[in-house]
C-alpha cells in the first residue's frame, strides 16, 4: 500500500512537471509562429498621395478632382450639409490642420481651401471599431476598404475617424446623382461610404480619378501625386524626399498616407 | 361522447382544408407553368453547367463577391469548362444576360425570392 502511494506521488509529480514545463514551451512556439504569420502578412505596397496645397488653391483644380471622383463613384450631391456624402472635398486650412495654425499663420494659407480625403491610415481607427469588418485595411496595398454588403450602418467608423472622411447614407442616393450612372455600384440607404483610393481603377492599372483629372489641366502637373510609398523609386517617394510635407493630425498616431506640400 | 358527430364533422372539414392544396395541384396538373426564361442568343453555355447554375448561382455570386471585394481577386476558373472569367455581376453575367426582366426577375418572381443586388449595382444600360 505504501509503495503504491509512493508510485502514485512519483507519477503525479512527473505529470505536474511535464504540464508545468510544457505549457510555457507550447506558448513560446505558438507565439513564434503567430509572429511569423503577422510579419509574413506585412503590407507589401502602401498607396499614398501627395497634395500640393498651393497648386490646389486653384478653384479649377479642386473642382476637377471633386467632379471626377463624384462621376467615377456615383457620389450623390445632396444639398443638405447634414446629409451630404463626400469622398474628396475642400476644407479650410484651419479645419484641415488644427495643429498647424497659430496667430501668425501665413496669409496664403489662412482660411484657404485644402483638398481632403480619406487618409488610408497605417493604423486606422475606423477599422478597429467596425463590428462586422465591413471596413478593413487591405494587406496587399494598404487601402482602407469598405464592403458595402457587410456594413450595418452603425456609424462607429464615422465616430472613430478623426478626419471626417466618412459619410452616411441617410437616404437613397440615386435621385441625387448628377448625370448618367457610371458602372461603379451606387450605395443604399443605411451604409457608410468614403474614398477607396479608386481601388477599381488601380485594379485595371489606372491612376485614381482625381489624379488623372488634374493631369489634364495645363500647368497643374504635380498638384496631386499618387504612388507606392514603399517603392523608393516611385514618383510619390521622390516628391516626398524632395519637399517638406505635413500630414493631418499626426499627433493622433493614425499614420495618414496622404501628405501635403505647404 | 355527445359531441361525436360534431367532432367528426370538424375533423372532416379540417382534413379537407389540409388536403385541398395537394388535391388542387393534382387536379390542375403540376405546380403551375414554369416561367419561360429568355436565354442569351448565340451562347451555348454559362460559366458552369446548367444544373449547377440553376441550383447554385446565388452561392457562386456570393463567392465571387467575397473574392473580389475582400480578397481583391479578379478571375474565376470554371470548374466544368476550365475557362477563365472575370468575376463581375454587371460585367460578366449581364454581358450575356442583358435583360434582367426576362431572366433574373421572371424566375425570382416565380420562386418568390427577393434580392437587393440592383439597389446598388448599376445595370450595363445605366439603370
Amino acid at each position: 500500500m505504501d509503495e503504491s502511494r509512493r508510485d502514485f506521488l512519483k507519477k503525479f509529480g512527473f505529470a505536474l512537471l511535464s504540464v508545468g514545463g510544457g505549457f510555457p514551451l507550447l506558448r513560446t512556439i505558438a507565439s513564434a509562429s503567430e509572429k511569423e504569420l503577422r510579419t509574413g502578412a506585412a503590407v507589401s505596397t502602401q498607396w499614398g498621395m501627395v497634395i500640393d496645397i498651393q497648386k490646389c488653391l486653384s478653384e479649377q483644380v479642386r473642382r476637377a478632382c471633386i467632379e471626377a471622383c463624384n462621376r467615377e463613384h456615383n457620389v450623390p450631391e445632396i444639398p443638405d450639409p447634414e446629409e451630404e456624402v463626400k469622398w474628396i472635398w475642400s476644407e479650410t486650412y484651419e479645419d484641415a490642420f488644427p495643429e498647424g495654425i497659430h496667430p501668425y499663420t501665413a496669409d496664403y494659407l489662412k482660411g484657404k481651401p485644402v483638398l481632403v480625403l480619406c487618409n488610408h491610415c497605417t493604423n486606422p481607427p475606423c477599422v478597429k471599431v467596425c463590428p462586422t469588418q465591413a471596413t478593413w485595411k487591405r494587406e496587399e496595398d494598404g487601402i482602407v476598404m469598405m464592403d458595402m454588403h457587410r456594413c450595418i450602418g452603425c456609424r462607429y467608423c464615422i465616430a472613430g475617424c478623426p478626419y471626417g472622411a466618412r459619410s452616411f447614407n441617410w437616404r437613397d442616393p440615386r435621385p441625387y446623382i448628377k448625370g448618367d450612372l457610371t458602372p461603379f455600384p451606387t450605395r443604399a440607404k443605411g451604409v457608410v461610404e468614403k474614398c477607396n483610393f479608386c481601388a477599381e481603377r488601380l485594379r485595371k492599372g489606372q491612376e485614381p480619378a482625381c489624379v488623372a483629372a488634374v493631369k489634364n489641366i495645363p500647368g497643374m502637373e504635380g498638384a496631386l501625386t499618387f504612388g507606392d510609398l514603399y517603392d523608393p523609386n516611385s514618383e510619390v517617394s521622390r516628391v516626398l524626399r524632395e519637399n517638406h510635407t505635413i500630414c493631418r493630425k499626426v499627433s493622433l498616431g493614425t499614420g495618414p498616407n496622404v501628405f501635403y506640400i505647404v | 361522447m355527445n359531441d361525436k358527430s360534431k367532432s367528426i364533422v370538424g375533423l372532416v372539414i379540417f382534413l379537407a382544408l389540409v388536403i385541398f392544396p395537394v388535391l388542387y395541384n393534382f387536379a390542375v396538373g403540376g405546380a403551375g407553368p414554369r416561367p419561360e426564361l429568355e436565354l442569351p442568343e448565340g451562347e451555348s453555355r454559362c460559366v458552369e453547367d446548367k444544373d449547377f447554375m440553376t441550383a447554385h448561382h446565388m452561392d457562386l455570386l456570393l463567392e465571387w463577391r467575397d473574392a473580389v471585394v475582400r480578397q481583391g481577386k479578379k478571375n474565376y476558373t470554371s470548374q466544368a469548362f476550365g475557362e477563365i472569367y472575370e468575376m463581375s455581376l454587371t460585367g460578366t453575367c449581364m454581358n450575356c444576360h442583358t435583360k434582367r426582366e426576362t431572366f433574373c426577375t421572371r424566375c425570382h418572381d416565380y420562386a418568390d425570392v427577393d434580392n437587393d443586388c440592383w439597389g446598388c449595382h448599376v445595370e450595363p444600360e445605366g439603370q
